[in-house]
């Protein structure tokens, strides 16, 4: 199984010259990394393609990752019924560049992108019609973003002197709880209140350059 | 006579309808009857289930996915605990694999039921709905006597399922199994070859097979359309390869071909539970690593070490290391899937559900174009759509 991915990942590669970033397997599910310029033609060979006839694309998604430069990472997971494979292109995006749309490629992709839009604010040239599609009507911010707050900025409720539903900002009666679970001795690199200790540690980490710094 | 140019009409359906299967808002440019552009709003029922996840512990998060699809609650928990499971590697054992190939097809019969119930009285039929909710309570029973609760059950948890079926259980639905066809074949003389039901059906809503691809269709949308595509046998999780069923398959794709698939595919999920009942086998109903599973609580009030894992799991939860991964399963619905992002803590980074309605419901306007006011109510029963898991 993972042979034929992995030849798959190969062929993709040698089909597509330029396109291919990178193409791995893990879990028994080929990823291939992609670039925004080249995604909508790879997207129409990987549909076209005889050997890979990969004719639904199932789902679009993203993922924020905002310690990275480009923060979001789109995620496109697409099936393949004749050959029974999937596969799942990947490319990096950031708030301020639109990523290419697909929807002329994938019918499936217009609502998959719009919620894509909604959800993270990655916005998509070419795209019909991006509008908001699971919020609010009238509905500010983008809520999976990692900055967003679990609880949000506003709270509605129905004000019977006003005779209407109206938006107040959110009250909290009891304070947000967030467990801090990691425990000191498995994952946790930095100790809270061992920062002298790092900063003595620097300088040598700087002189050892390459070798793992993290004390 | 003067050319004269008419307006079309605008017309909104729902958000409260009892057609809507929830709460739907659509607006429909009308031309007269025909029903020129459809554009449904979702979102009124969206909860950030996705976001709530991102800020509970993998057990934790289990039950949001009882919420999602509340007509075949444990169908959701599927993918979700095999994605955690694949990513930690643990193996189920055998007993666990059949209980939860056993609800899963309960859970199908709930939904089709339900599903065949309602669309026949969207259409105007009455007693199908009467008939199929008498069964969905028998069936919620079996639920509530393995986890105790109707509904939002929380009953597989990743390396098992929480706790063995009681005595006595498995019996009971044996005996159900041989109720139920006959229901099956009662509402099958009711509707199959009734002349109203077909008029309202046949020919309604038909997508072809190429456009069922490109919308991105599955489970009973893409078999009416004509393709032999079924998760259980292409791609076959849990035991599923061990049982022997069949896979109905449509020819023309329209909302008769859809009734059709369902009324087929209830009386295979009663064929594989009862090779299930026939062949559960012994043994634990989850795995003995107790860093994942809780141990036993007569081995808790007696063990340092189970006291110890029994605390660490219900605080912190288990560690689950960092990978991704796209777990789909066959729900009733179509390709339920997980894409699960894990960084290595006790919290999954992202957690994106890919629910099969959503796709569906986005071909609305391309399925509805061109038909009659009346065929929109009869094209949204066909999609099978619950508002909780299209808006999650």
């Amino acid at each position: 199984m993972d042979q034929a991915l992995i030849d798959l990942g190969d062929y993709i590669d040698a089909a597509n010259p330029g396109a291919v970033l990178g193409a791995e397997v893990g879990y028994g599910e080929l990823v291939v990394t992609t670039t925004a310029r080249a995604l909508v033609k790879l997207l129409t060979f990987l549909r076209d393609d005889q050997n890979c006839q990969f004719k639904q694309l199932m789902d679009v998604t993203a993922v924020d990752r905002p310690d990275r430069e480009a923060r979001f990472e789109i995620v496109y997971n697409m099936l393949s019924l004749k050959h029974n494979q999937r596969v799942r292109i990947k490319l990096a995006a950031d708030a301020s560049t639109p990523v290419p749309s697909v929807t002329a490629v994938f019918s499936s992709a217009n609502w998959f992108e719009r919620e894509v839009w909604d959800l993270f604010g990655v916005s998509f040239s070419d795209h019909p019609d991006l509008r908001r599609i699971m919020t609010d009507y009238g509905f500010e911010g983008h809520p999976l973003r990692k900055d967003f707050p679990l609880t949000g900025y506003v709270e509605v409720r129905y004000d019977p002197d006003q005779k209407r539903v109206v938006y107040e900002p959110v009250k909290l009666p009891q304070e947000f709880r967030d467990f801090d679970f990691m425990s000191p001795w498995e994952g946790m690199l930095h100790l809270p209140g061992d920062e002298k200790a790092e900063a003595d540690a620097e300088p040598d980490a700087k002189s050892a350059a390459g070798e793992e710094g993290d004390g | 006579m003067a050319e004269r140019l008419i307006k079309s009409l605008t017309l909104n359906f729902g958000p409260q309808h009892p057609a809507a299967h929830g709460v739907l808002r659509m607006v429909l440019e009308m031309d007269g009857e025909v029903i020129e552009r459809a554009d449904p709003h979702i979102g009124m029922l969206h909860r950030g289930t996705e976001k709530l996840i991102e800020y509970k512990t993998y057990l934790q998060a289990l039950p949001y996915f009882d919420r999602l699809d509340y007509t075949a609650p444990l169908n959701q928990e599927h993918p979700f605990v095999l994605a955690v499971e694949k990513l930690l590697g643990i193996e189920v054992p055998p007993r666990a694999q059949y209980i939860r190939v056993l609800y899963s097809e309960i859970g199908r019969i709930l939904n089709h039921l339900l599903n065949i119930a309602t669309y026949a009285l969207d259409i105007g039929a009455m007693t199908p709905l009467l008939w199929a909710f008498e069964e969905r309570e028998k069936l919620m029973e079996f639920y509530e006597r393995v986890s105790g609760a109707r509904m939002h059950t929380a009953y597989f948890r990743a390396g098992g399922v929480h706790q063995d079926l009681p005595a006595g259980l498995l019996e009971d639905i044996a005996r159900f199994c041989e109720t139920l066809p006959q229901l099956i074949d009662d509402v099958e003389t009711l509707l199959t070859d009734n002349r109203i039901f077909r008029q309202r059906s046949v020919d309604i809503g038909a997508v072809s097979l190429e456009d069922a691809l490109d919308w991105g269709f599955s489970g009973p949308m893409l078999r009416a359309s004509g393709a032999p595509w079924d998760l259980r046998k292409a791609q076959p999780y849990e035991c599923y390869e061990d049982l022997e069923f069949d896979i109905p398959v449509g020819k023309k794709g329209d909302c008769f071909d859809r009734y059709l698939v369902r009324i087929e595919e209830m009386r295979q999920s009663i064929r594989i539970m009862r090779q299930c009942i026939e062949r559960m086998p012994d043994g634990p109903v989850m795995t003995q690593d107790h860093k994942v599973t809780p141990p036993r609580r007569a081995e808790m009030k007696r063990s340092m070490e189970a006291l110890i894992h029994h605390f660490k799991l219900y605080t912190e939860g288990f560690h689950v290391p960092a990978g991704e991964t796209y777990t789909a399963v066959e729900t009733p619905k179509g390709e339920f899937a997980v894409y699960l992002v894990a960084d290595g803590t006790n919290k999954p980074y992202r957690c994106k559900i890919r629910p099969p309605a959503f796709a569906h419901l986005s071909a609305m306007d391309f399925m509805c174009r061109g038909h009659m006011l009346a065929d929109s109510v009869a094209i949204l029963g066909s999609l099978d759509i619950v508002f909780g898991e299209v808006d999650r």
